[in-house]
């Protein structure tokens, strides 16, 4: 490999990884929904099966 | 030649992937502070959901719907919950953003609960579409 081809290939990796980095600037829609999922879950009590009465819990507590 | 854009495409994928199956961090200390404190709190909320007094606003926020399903005198205490609530889930969305780094993101996560919110309200809760309320 001639040293200009690899000065070559060095460039186009440091431009791919600025580019990543450049990615991640963007809003990862997906894994937000996935931990606002996660979230909604733990405060509304939607799955963990041992928190009993998830659809009225202060069904028996307040009016 | 070849190679380089070989190498190129793997890291692109690589990189593109790593975003898509990634996680957001929302175990930091102040957002399972907030966590909890909306968790107690929406034992009090949910029958106001279920009565349609309080309703999901679009915004990613709780609004009072029906003040007049809430007897007089416990309206000032419905009002108290609400507001306590929107600070707790403005603060969530700020805390979520700025534990990944990224303050600017604060938007689009009040963006992203609000639809998950709506979409995950139960039957019979009323959620804000389109300008209106919507009975689930």
């Amino acid at each position: 490999m001639s040293p200009n081809v690899r000065k070559l290939m060095l460039g186009v990796l440091v431009l791919t990884a600025s580019a990543c980095v450049t990615i991640n600037i963007y809003f990862p829609a997906a894994a937000a929904e996935k931990a606002a999922d996660r979230i909604i879950d733990e405060v509304w009590q939607l799955r963990d099966g041992a928190s009993a009465p998830a659809r009225q819990p202060a069904e028996g507590k307040k009016p | 030649m070849k190679i380089a854009h070989l190498v190129c495409a793997v890291l692109m994928s690589a990189s593109l992937s790593a975003v898509a199956q990634g996680n957001l961090e929302i175990d930091s200390p102040a957002i399972g502070a907030l966590k909890q404190s909306m968790q107690q709190r929406h034992a009090q909320l949910a029958p106001l959901y279920q009565s349609g007094a309080v309703g999901i606003a679009a915004d990613g926020s709780v609004a009072l719907r029906s003040a007049a399903s809430v007897p007089l005198a416990q309206r000032g205490q419905v009002n108290a919950l609400i507001s306590a609530e929107n600070a707790d889930r403005s603060a969530l969305y700020r805390e979520i953003a700025r534990a990944n780094g990224h303050p600017e993101w604060e938007g689009d996560v009040r963006k992203t609960f609000a639809e998950r919110w709506v979409q995950r309200a139960q039957p019979g809760w009323w959620v804000q579409q389109g300008g209106g309320w919507v009975q689930k």
